[in-house]
């Protein structure tokens, strides 16, 4: 097993913007692509977080607006048309994980984050 | 119409019914909205909604999926709604409508569309508490309400449509139900003696009590006036809570009295055929408050909708007229279908009935037949498929004989007449009056592809959705008739079927769900993250293909972990506020004393919600996500594994407890369900696998009602195979008889693994064994005399299933890099998640609803416990 390529991985860590600056979340190496997972962040709000699989990184709120519940992250992941999405585990609505509105509902969008990786 | 030069026509509407709504839209198509103001007086306290689905309010649609009125719409057309404001007066010399909060408007145009009231007799006590009426949803509001708080009987007066949807409403709030009938039969109106006697037998074997031929004579209730009981005229007496008035509706004709607009006999304002009252060319009326010029008062909405399509007509200046429509109905009553159409009782002279009665499963067909082979119309009870082709058939002759049409589908003779006879003018919709032609327009000049493009071309199917099948079978047709590939594509990912994929998976030892992608996706799909569809279902294939094409048999492994379905990656059926139930499988309902004992113990010490399921097993709510390895790992440790209630997998197999104990059983029914369910646990297929095994052929297991069910004989067992429960249910067919254990076994494995191959995702096998071409026979061919020549292989791929099952939550708990995810927050992994809250209900627990819908754990909220 080659020890390198894992080990730069490893010290890769994700960062979320909120208010007063980037705020440490996990190890990139934590994020499978195609899964999210969710972070707390300092004011009580949820983000789901996501990876594709050709690496990029994204952010929206971790809360389904259509049943209430912070489970965003715990849906599946797709391409839609050439745009990133995920659809929530509770009644399947999409949501485009750029943008954050909902793929079958017009008037309902969430919260997106900017995302980034940064050598720890 | 005229108004002073320079001022813009005023055209006031008074009532936002159902019809009155149509009215509206029927104008904005006309471009009337833009040359005329529009004023509309609504009297309920929300705008125009679905009546027709009333009812569907108590199996969970919610005031809001019922309305009809499109804000949007109402905005852009400048329509000045005045919602909660009913008219109070209509002065015809000065042409002004008073409103009830003062507001007067003058009008050039008035159409009444004020509908109906329901009809209460005059019987004494009709006022006590307890006593409502079915038409609004602050009734249903009003009602459920009562039910629930004091009520467990409820009676019905009037065994008619609505009589019946409101009975079917009192039983699904969980009261003992009794419906009175004047009529000596059911139904009255729409059905003749014999469909009311199937009816009748159907609706009493739910569990409902009906009184025919009897009238109400008196609401008795106690000193502080609610009710408690109604007198019969049959002397009888009847002990109940509530009182639902479903004796029919009357028109809403006041208004027009008052200001001396003539009415007809029986009620209902009188108009001409295009809807203007007799009386004053400025005013007309639509829907179930007029007297249309035929002399009858229809209640139905397809009617109205009609004329208020004439009224915008003969406004714009175009010819239009309304002079009389069809009485054509079908609708699921009580979960009957019951549907009647055209002349459904003879009336015409000389005609000829045609009838199949079974009264042993609940059928009544009747077709009317004129002397020359037309049609003239029909009752359909218990299976009305049928209706929406001959529905249309109507007034002509049909190209098969009537006999056939009313034969059950499979019984020798009986033959199957498909949308594609029809002519061009047959109508498929009857309340929107849309025409087959037009349909087929829809595709061919409009090139809608799917059925909800067609609906939205046409507005087809968008009323009470008796249509959609003919409708879905028709453009289907239509497409494949104009060369149009219809795509069966698994989804936009991937033009395979489910079928297909399997086949190459297995053929080309395909085990990474990427590299299908990228080899066999779409064009513009490979490469990409493929979607919610085709990742668990590619999942479940490559999970009950496993050990064959080399790839891991522990569904949380390397890539597989990213596209299995959310409820397979928690290995945890989610709720609604994000935690999770826990079903550990209990084989055949079988259970020691010491484990039901563990299961109490892990309940009581995670505060979980415990509950029988009715799989006989038991269910655990409330565990939040972090919870789930801690609960794990003590039920493993005490002998349980998963129970797959969260997979498209084998849920359970049911059992009686058969000859051991019961003084009937003739086989060991308990030792053959375990196993049966320890034989295919864990195996994962298109939809979710149930079974069961009954002691001998009264059946206590239901077996007869599962996708694979087992009835002991006295020489061995009887294979039954692709039955249902659920909304659509199914027995199940008989696939052979008298087998020992090993040839059971043996034709259930191939069963298994063939229907696994070949169906489509989300696909119960009730529903593959009816859409494979040959059905049932053709299964028999293929397990029992191997016409395919792949028996060996369907042996193999099972022996390979059952040799390589190993518990999910068993490897799951041991492998501390999986455990990771299960936490709330990554970056907070000993954080709960806030929003996951709980109330107490019933000594247990329920979801903390009002805090999921702030989204945040406000400090300390009132009477929620976090745990
Ligand atoms: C827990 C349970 C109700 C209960 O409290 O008794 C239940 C609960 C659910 N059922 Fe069920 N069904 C339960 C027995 C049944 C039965 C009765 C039976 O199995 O004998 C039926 C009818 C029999 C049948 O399936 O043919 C049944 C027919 C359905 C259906 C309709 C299936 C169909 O083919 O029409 C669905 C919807 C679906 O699968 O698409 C469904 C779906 C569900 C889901 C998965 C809905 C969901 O997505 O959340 C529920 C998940 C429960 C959970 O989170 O744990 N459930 N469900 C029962 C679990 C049995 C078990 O031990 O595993
Ligand atoms: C439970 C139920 C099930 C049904 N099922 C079917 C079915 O399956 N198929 C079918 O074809 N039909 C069915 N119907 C009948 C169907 O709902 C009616 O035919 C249809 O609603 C008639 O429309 P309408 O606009 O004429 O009357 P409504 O929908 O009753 O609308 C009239 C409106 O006018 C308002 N109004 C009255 N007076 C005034 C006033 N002075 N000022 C302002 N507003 C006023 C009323 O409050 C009401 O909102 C069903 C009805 C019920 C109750
Ligand atoms: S099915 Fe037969 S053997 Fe089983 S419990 Fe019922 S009566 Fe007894
Ligand atoms: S017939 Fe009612 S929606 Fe088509």
């Amino acid at each position: 097993m080659t020890l390198a390529p894992e080990s730069t991985t490893t010290a890769l860590k994700v960062q979320l913007r909120v208010a007063d600056g980037w705020l440490e979340v996990c190890d990139l190496a934590v994020l499978l692509p195609g899964r999210g997972v969710a972070a707390l962040l300092p004011d009580g709000r949820q983000a789901a977080l996501f990876r594709d699989r050709d690496g990029a990184l994204y952010a929206i709120d971790n809360r389904d607006p259509f049943g209430g519940a912070a489970v965003l992250s715990r849906g599946l992941t797709g391409t839609h048309q050439g745009r990133p999405f995920v659809a929530s585990p509770l009644l399947k609505q999409r949501f485009d994980l750029e943008t954050g509105q909902c793929l079958d509902d017009e008037a309902v969008r969430v919260t997106t984050y900017e995302v980034r990786t940064a050598a720890s | 119409m005229t108004a002073a030069p320079g001022a813009t026509p005023t055209i006031v509407l008074i009532g936002h019914g159902m019809v009155g709504q149509r009215f509206l839209e029927a104008l904005a198509e006309r471009g009337l909205t833009a040359t005329h103001r529009v004023v509309v007086l609504c009297e309920e306290p929300r705008p125009a909604y679905d009546r027709v689905q009333l009812t569907s309010y108590f199996s969970g649609k919610t005031p809001e999926d019922l309305s009809m009125t499109d804000m949007a719409f109402i905005e852009r057309h400048g329509i000045e709604l005045h919602v909660g404001d009913p008219a109070l007066t209509i002065d015809r010399a000065s042409r002004t409508v008073t409103a009830r909060s003062g507001l007067a408007v003058d009008y050039d145009v008035l159409v009444l569309a004020t509908g109906s009231y329901p009809f209460v007799p005059p019987v004494p006590g009709k006022d006590s508490a307890g006593c409502f009426v079915y038409r609004t949803i602050e009734d249903l509001l009003a009602i459920e309400e009562y039910a629930r708080s004091r009520a467990t009987t409820g009676a019905v007066v009037g065994g008619g449509l609505l009589g019946l949807e409101a009975a079917g409403a009192l039983k699904g709030l969980g009261l003992a139900t009794h419906i009175v009938e004047f009529a000596p039969r059911l139904m009255p109106v729409q059905v003749d003696a014999g469909g009311g006697a199937a009816l009748l037998r159907t609706i009493e074997e739910m569990g409902l009590t009906v009184h025919t031929g009897t009238g109400t004579q008196e609401i008795v209730a106690d000193d502080s006036g609610a009710v408690t009981g109604m007198k019969l005229s049959d002397g009888s007496e009847v002990a109940t809570d509530m009182v639902v008035f479903s004796a029919g509706v009357r028109p809403r004709d006041q208004l027009a009295r008052d200001c001396g607009l003539s009415v007809g006999e029986r009620g209902g304002i009188t108009v001409d055929e295009q809807c203007r009252t007799v009386a004053d060319p400025h005013v007309f009326a639509i829907g179930e408050c007029a007297q249309a010029a035929d002399g009858r008062v229809y209640g139905l909405v397809a009617p109205g909708y009609e004329q208020a399509e004439t009224v915008a007509a003969t406004i714009a200046a175009e010819e239009s007229s309304f002079t009389g429509a069809d009485l054509s109905t079908k609708l699921k009553l009580l979960g009957v279908d019951v549907a009647s159409f055209g002349d459904a009782h003879g009336a015409a002279a000389d005609c000829l009935d045609v009838v199949y009665s079974d009264s042993r499963s609940g059928l009544y067909k009747k077709l009317v037949i004129g002397r020359d082979g037309t049609l003239l119309g029909g009752i359909l009870v218990g299976d009305a498929d049928a209706y929406g082709t001959l529905r249309a058939f109507t007034g002509t002759v049909p190209p098969v004989s009537p006999e056939s049409l009313v034969l059950p589908a499979g019984a020798e003779g009986g033959a199957q007449l498909g949308p594609s006879a029809l002519p061009d003018e047959a109508v498929i919709c009857s309340c929107h009056n849309v025409t087959k032609g037009t349909i087929r327009g829809a595709v061919t000049e409009h090139s809608c592809t799917t059925v909800p493009e067609v609906k939205k071309c046409t507005k087809a199917g968008t009323g009470c959705g008796s249509c959609v099948k003919v409708l879905g079978q028709l453009v289907t047709a239509e497409l494949e008739a104009s060369g149009v590939e219809v795509d069966k594509g698994l989804c936009g990912c991937f033009a395979q079927t489910r079928e297909e994929l399997y086949e190459i998976v297995l053929a080309l030892r395909i085990n990474s769900y990427q590299a299908l992608l990228d080899r066999y996706g779409r064009e513009g799909a490979r490469g990409g993250d493929g979607c919610e569809v085709c990742k668990p279902a590619v999942a479940s294939i490559i999970a009950s293909l496993a050990s064959t094409i080399g790839a891991s048999g522990y569904v949380l492994e390397g890539e597989q972990a990213s596209i299995q379905d959310s409820n397979d990656h928690f290995l945890a059926n989610l709720q609604k506020n994000g935690s999770y139930s826990v079903v550990p499988r209990i084989p055949g309902g079988e259970i020691t004393p010491e484990k039901l004992i563990v299961i109490g113990e892990i309940a009581r010490d995670f505060g979980l919600y415990t509950k029988i399921t009715g799989g006989q097993r038991i269910d655990m709510f409330g565990a939040r996500v972090e919870q789930l390895p801690l609960i794990w790992t003590r039920l493993v440790d005490a002998g349980f594994e998963s129970g797959h209630a969260y997979g498209k997998a084998l849920r359970t197999v049911k059992s009686c407890v058969g000859q051991t104990w019961c003084r009937y059983g003739v086989q060991d029914s308990v030792r053959m369900a375990i196993d049966l369910e320890l034989r295919y646990r864990g195996l994962r297929s298109p939809h979710k696998l149930k079974s069961a095994v009954s002691g001998c052929a009264r059946e206590c297991a239901e077996a007869q009602s599962k996708d694979f069910g087992v009835i002991a004989t006295a020489n061995g067992w009887n294979l039954y195979v692709g039955g249902n429960g659920g909304a659509t249910p199914r027995h199940a067919d008989l696939l052979a008889q008298d087998l020992t254990d090993a040839e059971l076994i043996r034709l259930i494995d191939r069963f298994l693994m063939f229907y696994i191959r070949t169906a489509d995702r989300l696909e119960r096998t009730s529903v593959w064994l009816d859409r494979i071409p040959g059905g049932l026979d053709h299964i028999r061919d293929v397990v029992v005399h191997d016409s395919l020549g792949i028996c060996e292989e369907l042996d193999a791929l099972m022996a390979a299933h059952v040799d390589n099952y190993r518990d999910e939550w068993a490897t799951t708990i041991n492998d501390p890099e999986k455990l990771a995810r299960f936490v709330s927050f990554v970056n907070a992994p000993d954080t709960p998640d806030p929003v996951v809250g709980f109330v107490p209900e019933r000594d247990q627990i329920k979801p903390d609803l009002p805090l999921l819908s702030i989204g945040m754990r406000p400090e300390a909220l009132e009477g929620s416990a976090q745990r």
